[in-house]
């Protein structure tokens, strides 16, 4: 459209199916980890069975649908469950669902990966999921994602439409990255008064592989995994892609660019946000307590949003 | 009953005709198992690229590919040159027709067409009376359906003048052709057809209201669930401009509007894919959710234009169609260079009852009736068929044309046993603008069933890339 214009509608469509296929890839992450903590036998494997439960809020929905908690149970439930709207199944499935719905908006590569992914994922035999291949799978999902991520960023228009796509991406992303370390720590380190203690190394060491930041978490601290700069590393770490800070320098960015007849609620709160992450000290967040912190996050994330749904998404 | 049909590629002596010669050439010498590879190549690349259209009362939401056959049909230039000249003389004559029974009804004081025909007709819209349309344009965009018959004429064989659809498959069965089999194209010259897009635009923007500089057009579709979402979608992203649904404009201050992230933008061109009947709530079917309320006051107020028009269905329903050749040289003065199938209209007595006589010789149709459906077609139909079709016809003739059974030319065609003849059709687009234009070639279809005349997709009809070649 001339002026990078974009109807409501679709801008709607855009932001959701960025953040359907980023939900998938953080689906994937958190199964992954939780199947190797699970297989290797790790101490707590009913709270790891259950984290990923309480990260999306499906306990209840799990509890309706299976007798007991087992790993073919979670991942059933979680990977390809078509009735759980936040399974990897419902994800690239309604991912695809919207590409449909604008695929003259967005690029031929764009909807043409969307669209494959999920003919793959209807070709995939569920026993070989929730059996041996699960790795397998899980590997696959994020590297459609991936896939997915990098041939918007290389082929659609700098416009709305990018802008709207990269502010689904982040600030479900920012979402993920807030509840797996809420949900974690609290396994983790149950009392405050445990930081610094003796840490389950295998326990931590999987946390951060499921935001792919083990390897960061070594080059950028140097030093043995300490739970606080875990925290300070997936909440200020700028430099690290999934942490809240990061997310919202992009979340920024896009609000920045976009362009509304009454958006300052949305602006003002993304803005505040950003602030917020920019110039906090972890010690001073740990004081007031991690997990009062990053419930308030998720909170103002939410809200954010439903902020930019209202200013120009339009209302269903 | 075997009757000789006209084939496309042989002459009756067998001879391939020169303007096939280099494909039959590259057929006889390239394997068969290249070829059929390409063929699953084609099948995957569609789905991929997702060029799929919902069939009517089947599951909801299902998806099927409209076959495609890889052996192009092959037109020369000159046959090309002399059927243009004649679409663009048919077109012009059907704009006029609209704008005349619009505004003055000149052919109908003339006696030329009877008046009841065209003002009782339920395509005519009362709602478009006196209204000046720019370029005195109605059917921006036509699909003149041509058959060529087994004396090796082409005749019409329908006009579509409201939301012709199918153009998409002619560019894509090109681009498809090109992926595939890019050596053929090197042997002799195919005359393009990519820039219909291009085309279609600048005929948009001429119909733009007069004192609008810089267009705004937008397609409106009915949404997902219509058969012909795939080529909504893919014109609007050729011509780069918003595919919209009913929900997405709006009516204020006189003008339309489109919601956007960043407010109402206004709109002056529709390319209209959603049928007159669903287009504003307010003025038509007030069930409609498809359409937008107030659209036709702005209309009339010539604040937006409309392609089509609306109340273009008067000249291409199939009791109009007869009339055509009368309209050419009313309005041209000229003689019709393409010819009209011989039709019966069975509202009048004395061919309602050659026709009652004569069913199971001919192909009796609904005049609304669009698609395939609601057609007889005497010499194939069981005798109960028959029966029942000689009921619903007398109990109302009005409703009912019939022609004679011609016999549609064949093409070969891949099928399960190999190549085989099989019949087709073809469907070039006329677009209206300033001047009237046409790509060379046009959407061809083809009944992949063995003896088969129906060609329609929703019936198990496939397509061909078209050709027109130096």
């Amino acid at each position: 459209m001339g002026g990078g214009l974009v109807l409501s509608r679709v801008a709607d469509k855009i932001f959701w199916m960025s953040r359907q296929m980023e939900r998938a890839e953080n689906m994937a992450r958190i199964l992954g980890v939780t199947s190797n903590l699970v297989l290797f036998g790790a101490d707590a494997a009913d709270q790891n069975l259950r984290a990923p439960l309480s990260i999306t809020e499906t306990e209840e929905a799990y509890s309706e649908r299976h007798d007991k908690l087992t790993l073919p149970g979670l991942i059933e439930f979680m990977a390809l469950d078509e009735k759980n709207p936040s399974s990897i199944y419902s994800c690239l499935k309604w991912a695809r669902e919207n590409a449909h719905a604008v695929r003259w908006q967005i690029t031929s590569e764009m909807w043409e990966t969307l669209n494959a992914t999920w003919l793959e994922m209807r070709a995939i035999p569920r026993s070989r999921v929730t059996g041996s291949g699960a790795t397998q799978f899980f590997d696959w999902v994020k590297d459609r994602s991936h896939l997915f991520r990098g041939v918007t960023y290389g082929t659609i228009v700098r416009g709305e439409a990018f802008n709207f796509s990269r502010l689904g991406t982040f600030l479900e992303r920012a979402d993920n990255t807030a509840r797996i370390l809420d949900v974690k720590y609290h396994i983790l380190l149950p009392s405050v008064a445990d930081v610094g203690g003796a840490l389950d190394y295998y326990q931590w060491a999987a946390l951060l592989r499921s935001v792919s930041s083990f390897e960061t978490y070594r080059q950028l601290y140097r030093d043995q995994i300490f739970p606080i700069k875990v925290a300070q590393l997936l909440i200020l770490e700028r430099r690290m892609p999934r942490s809240l800070a990061a997310c919202f320098d992009q979340v920024k960015d896009a609000l920045d660019r976009t362009k509304g007849e009454h958006d300052a609620p949305a602006k003002r709160l993304g803005y505040e946000l950003h602030a917020r992450l920019t110039h906090a000290d972890i010690e001073e967040i740990f004081n007031g307590g991690l997990h009062e912190y990053l419930s308030e996050c998720l909170e103002d994330i939410g809200e954010l949003g439903n902020r930019i749904q209202r200013a120009y998404l339009g209302m269903v | 009953m075997e009757r000789r049909h006209y084939d496309e590629m042989r002459a009756a002596d067998g001879e391939v005709r020169s303007h096939f010669r280099a494909l039959a050439d590259w057929l006889a010498e390239t394997p068969a198992e290249r070829v059929a590879e390409k063929r699953r190549e084609a099948d995957l690349l569609f789905h991929r690229v997702g060029i799929t259209f919902a069939v009517y009362g089947d599951e909801a939401g299902a998806e099927r590919l409209i076959p495609f056959d890889t052996i192009p049909r092959v037109i020369p230039k000159a046959e090309w040159d002399a059927l243009a000249k004649g679409l663009r003389q048919r077109v012009n004559a059907l704009n006029r027709f609209l704008d005349d029974v619009y505004h003055g009804q000149e052919i109908l004081k003339a006696g030329v067409i009877p008046a009841e025909q065209v003002l009782t007709n339920e395509a005519y819209q009362v709602a478009m009376l006196g209204l000046d349309l720019p370029n005195k344009v109605y059917s921006h965009v036509a699909g003149i359906d041509l058959i060529r018959n087994d004396d090796g004429k082409y005749y019409v064989l329908e006009d579509n003048l409201r939301t012709p659809s199918g153009v998409s498959y002619m560019l894509e069965n090109r681009k498809m052709m090109m992926r595939l089999f890019p050596e053929l194209f090197a042997r002799q010259r195919v005359h393009p057809v990519e820039h219909y897009p291009g085309l279609l635009l600048a005929t948009l923007n001429a119909a733009a209201p007069e004192r609008v500089r810089d267009p705004t057009v937008v397609v409106l579709t009915p949404g997902q669930s219509n058969s012909a979402y795939f080529e909504h979608a893919f014109l609007a992203q050729q011509m780069g401009v918003e595919l919209v649904e009913g929900g997405d404009l709006l009516v204020n201050d006189g003008h339309v509007y489109m919601r956007t992230t960043a407010g109402r933008q206004r709109v002056d061109v529709i390319y209209r894919r959603v049928d007159d009947a669903f287009l504003d709530p307010l003025a038509f079917r007030q069930d409609s959710l498809l359409g937008v309320p107030g659209l036709l006051s702005v209309y009339r107020a010539g604040h937006v234009a409309l392609a089509n028009a609306i109340g273009t269905g008067v000249a291409d329903d199939k009791s109009t169609y007869p009339y055509v050749p009368e309209m050419i040289r009313f309005y041209l003065g000229e003689e019709p260079l393409l010819s009209n199938v011989p039709t019966w209209q069975c509202k009048k007595p004395e061919d309602l009852e050659l026709v009652l006589d004569k069913l199971n010789e001919l192909v009796i149709k609904e005049v609304q009736g669009s698609g395939g459906y609601g057609m007889l077609i005497g010499p194939t139909a069981k005798k109960a068929e028959i029966e029942a079709f000689r009921a619903r016809i007398k109990a109302n003739p009005a409703n009912y044309i019939a022609q004679p059974t011609l016999s549609l030319s064949t093409c070969p065609t891949f099928v399960e046993q190999g190549v085989a003849p099989r019949h087709v059709d073809l469907r070039p687009y006329v677009l209206s603008g300033k001047e009237v234009k046409l790509v060379p070639g046009g959407l061809t279809r083809v009944a992949l069933k063995e003896g088969s005349l129906v060609v329609n997709s929703s019936q198990g009809g496939g397509t061909k890339d078209t050709w027109v070649v130096d």
